[in-house]
């Protein structure tokens, strides 16, 4: 377990993307089976324990050190798990410190009551690091800053370039810890594990923002258009051997959302926008956020905010991979599918006709439902790629202007708002020269959010303050953890004033997105291009 | 027999010790002072006559320059015991940097100990600290929790060493302050198997340099300079704690921030100095060894100058001792880095901005 730790913590402080990489590639090359498949589990959040809690840290703790000297300590470091490992009583022991897997496994089967006794053994023959690890591991509380696809892109390194990111992403979901076979596929030494029937998830393709150069040399007529709905995007799967839902970033959701499952009794899989729609009309996202705070709906909320599924693309269909086919031909396979199935609470995505560039325009331009974000160009040859290709998907977004960006820091609001952090400082992110990227500070809005979501950031900032200056408070940001809100402004100009070098009219909070991690909020860079 | 609170007394200017008519490491210019070692908020210039050891003076005049190490300067071997004024003192090693010391006094039957800054795990830049039995035992609690606890040096090496095979394009730029805790590392290094060159800020050139001069050779020692930067890819780079993250850095190679501190066994502490390895290395005692040192010396009473001194006073009163807090003021803690100078010095500042 001591490589794991250094691990934990390296990647705790590592700020770069690339020598997170570095450093969770180094583990899974020379950690030892089943201990690094064990740790794959760990950090991408495979492993879940409900025995321990808090209470028996505290309780052993209490019963090996002073009290005063332990809530001086406590007082001192602020993070229970931490203070107990950097304090612990260090007894000379012949025992070495657990392996990871012998840690999880044993969590797994002890009784509740042989825990503490257990706990304290492997306390004593673990130097801090290994302390720490643990305490946090069986408090479910590893948060390392270091995203699940990190770790797909460290295990693809390991195949030497043969197997990318995508490839076990393809895979990922049919495989549960130690995940031998998958450490088999990428070190040669097997053959690709078969997710076979498993429902797993597909790397979706995505679009780039349509900006004035790519709108000039747009090749109009090899592109069809179609409405890009304000919902979230989906990933419908559906096997012999499962049926699951998968947010675009490859979270099962399908909990969250039972009466869309319920409907998956076909054997494909399917791409889509999720919406709440009452009586044909596609609702405000502040509804469908609704039901993306449950983990688990209520009946009521089943009726409140009802969902359905409006399907873009198929990807598979009956077993038979249908990505390489042009859009245009898996598009008539989607409708003759619908037509064939009729899946409940699934429609169409209408395809949007105009002669010519203007008329689409004219079009974009015209629907007014804020439901629509404005237009998908997708170039009817383009196979169902990966990632985001250069030049085959545009999505030509509607006015006013929007941008997602990470809340930064937090004010206090002046009059009746003195007692609420309302004044909200966000950022986008840029690239920096490590691969890595750091927020940069765009602005300032004070307004646009319900009250029911100003108490809710005021609670948010106040549990997640990292630094206080007087009266502004820093809060997370990370690319995992943080807040990401839609910011509507009027106009962007250029300002040599402005450290990230624009001004924005008007910025608003638009809306949060809190099914969006701040990784996923927008690039300082696609902003600059829209410039004039 | 008179106790030694009747004649080692508190005084603005530092620690007075009255029949002897001396400072200990006084804060502000005195007529008489004893040095217990040479960082700046215990060695300060302006002093008339001055008392330490030979190191200690050596370094203080590399320092301040030459003539602002006290108007004159007296040598004391360690365990050398001369009277002043009826008081019996002498030195004795205090394992904290080269030339460090503690203070012991003998007056009217009783005998204080003042340890100055000390460590008790080996260094090979220095002779160990010696515990002497005492009455009362002057300590500081720069690290008195028990969450500090340094763990083996030699393992905190090993880490770097491993994170520089790991990213051999990269620079380790290792914060550390400019006396003792430079030296000590780059012996460290060497004692690792590393005796490639070092690469060294301007600040940390000169005490290296007395270092070698005073008997402890340091190997290969490179200024890392602007032109240099090639060179620094994949190099180990020493700097003071202040220049790992400021404008000086620019010049290395996507550089790995690391500092070596007892203070980066808080991971918070860590993160908010931007630091992405953390080495916890230490030139001052940790909990244990300071516990330690309260049972080796015996003192039936403690004084603790500075730090965490509430909670080393509650440990000494578990063990049966007495424990009073002084309270001085002035005496920071190098690990913070306020010993190293904020700017490089003037013969390197041009190349600083080139
Ligand atoms: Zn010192
Ligand atoms: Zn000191």
């Amino acid at each position: 377990m001591i490589a794991f730790a250094e691990l934990l913590e390296r990647l705790t402080l590592t700020p770069g993307r690339l020598a997170k990489v570095a450093l969770l590639r180094r583990f899974f090359e020379t950690e030892p089976d089943p201990d690094r498949g064990i740790g794959l589990a760990a950090l991408t959040g495979e492993l879940a324990f409900d025995a321990a809690k808090p209470g028996l840290i505290r309780a052993l703790a209490e019963a090996r050190t002073d009290p005063v000297l332990f809530a001086w300590s406590y007082d001192y470091v602020g993070d229970l798990a931490e203070t107990v490992a950097l304090m612990w009583p260090e007894r000379r022991t012949n025992a070495q410190p657990p392996l990871l897997a012998e840690v999880v496994e044993a969590l797994a089967v002890t009784p509740k009551a042989e825990l503490p006794h257990l706990v304290a053994g492997w306390l004593d023959a673990s130097p801090a690091p290994v302390r720490l690890a643990i305490l946090k591991l069986i408090t479910g509380a590893l948060r390392v800053g270091a995203s699940v696809r990190l770790a797909k892109v460290a295990l693809a390194e390991l195949s030497g370039g043969t197997i990318a990111a995508d490839d076990i992403e393809e895979v990922w979901h049919g495989l549960s810890p130690p995940y031998d076979p998958l450490f088999a596929w990428v070190e040669g030494r097997g053959e690709r594990p078969d997710p076979a029937d498993a429902p797993v998830f597909r790397p979706p393709m995505l679009a780039h923002p349509l900006e004035a150069p790519d709108l000039a040399a747009l090749d109009y007529p090899a592109f069809a258009a179609e409405w890009k709905w304000d919902g979230i995007r989906v990933q419908l799967v559906s096997t012999p051997a499962g049926h699951r839902l998968y947010s675009r970033g490859a979270d099962d959701i399908s909990a969250a959302f039972p009466e869309i499952v319920e409907h998956m009794s076909f054997d494909a899989v399917l791409d889509g926008e999720l919406l709440v729609v009452r009586d044909g009309v596609v609702a405000p996202f502040a509804d469908l956020q609704q039901r993306l705070n449950r983990k688990l709906p209520t009946a009521r909320m089943l009726t409140q905010f009802p969902v359905l599924v409006r399907l873009y693309d198929v990807l598979f269909e009956n077993g038979v991979d249908l990505r390489p086919l042009a859009f245009i031909e898996r598009r008539a396979r989607l409708e003759a599918f619908v037509a064939r199935v009729q899946p409940g609470r699934m429609d169409l995505s209408e395809l949007v006709e105009a002669p010519d560039l203007p008329a689409l325009s004219a079009l974009r331009d015209g629907a007014r439902a804020a439901s629509i974000e404005g237009l998908m160009l997708k170039r009817r040859d383009s196979p169902y790629l990966p990632g985001r290709p250069k030049g085959m998907w545009w999505k030509w977004k509607r006015d006013p202007l929007t941008v997602d960006a990470v809340l930064m820091y937090a004010q206090r609001g002046h009059g009746k708002r003195s007692s609420y952090y309302s004044d909200y400082t966000f950022g986008l992110w840029r690239e920096l020269a490590n691969g890595d990227e750091e927020l940069v500070p765009v602005g300032k809005a004070y307004s646009g959010f319900t009250d029911a979501e100003l108490v809710m950031l005021d609670r948010w900032i106040r549990n997640n303050t990292t630094q206080r200056f007087g009266p502004v408070r820093e809060v997370e940001h990370g690319t995992a953890k943080g807040i990401v809100l839609e910011i509507a402004f009027d106009a962007a100009q250029r300002s040599a004033r402005h450290k990230s070098g624009v001004a924005l009219r008007f910025p608003r909070v638009g809306r949060l997105r809190l099914d969006k991690k701040p990784e996923e909020a927008d690039r300082l860079d696609t902003l600059m291009r829209s410039l004039p | 027999m008179r106790h030694p609170d009747t004649w080692l007394k508190v005084r603005p200017d530092g620690l007075w010790c009255e029949p002897g008519g001396f400072f200990i490491d006084p804060v502000n210019p005195v007529e008489r002072a004893v040095i217990t070692h040479a960082h700046a908020d215990h060695a300060r210039p302006g002093h008339g006559a001055v008392l330490a050891s030979a190191e200690t003076l050596a370094i203080m005049e590399v320092r301040m320059g030459a003539g602002r190490a006290g108007r004159t300067q007296q040598a004391l071997p360690y365990g050398e015991v001369l009277t002043l004024g009826g008081v019996r003192v002498w030195l004795q090693p205090a394992g904290h940097v080269l030339g460090s010391a503690q203070v012991a006094m003998e007056w009217d039957g009783s005998r204080a100990v003042v340890s100055g800054d000390y460590k008790r795990v080996p260094d090979p830049t220095c002779l160990p600290f010696e515990p002497i039995p005492c009455d009362v035992f002057v300590t500081e609690a720069t690290f008195g929790l028990p969450v500090f606890r340094h763990p083996p040096p030699a393992d905190e090496v090993a880490r770097l060493l491993a994170s520089v095979s790991l990213f051999p394009e990269r620079t380790h730029v290792v914060g550390c302050y400019a006396l003792g805790k430079c030296q000590r590392l780059i012996r460290l290094i060497r004692e690792a198997g590393w005796d490639g060159p070092l690469y060294l800020h301007g600040a940390l050139l000169p005490v290296c340099r007395a270092y070698e001069a005073l008997g402890i050779p340091l190997g290969d020692l490179r200024p890392a300079t602007v032109a240099a930067k090639a060179e620094l890819a994949g190099a180990i780079v020493l700097a003071p704690p202040s220049a790992i993250a400021d404008r000086w850095a620019r010049r290395l190679a996507d550089p790995v921030v690391c500092l070596a501190s007892g203070w980066m066994r808080v991971r918070q502490r860590a993160k908010a100095k931007g630091v992405e390895l953390p080495l916890v290395i230490s030139d001052h005692c940790d909990w244990d060894e300071l516990c330690r040192t309260l049972v080796d010396v015996d003192a039936p009473e403690v004084w603790v100058t500075h730090g965490r001194e509430e909670a080393l006073i509650h440990a000494a009163e578990a063990q049966g001792r007495r424990g009073r807090p002084l309270r001085l003021v002035g005496y920071g803690d190098e690990e913070e880095g306020e010993d190293a100078p904020p700017a490089e010095s003037p013969n390197v500042a041009a190349d600083a901005t080139a």
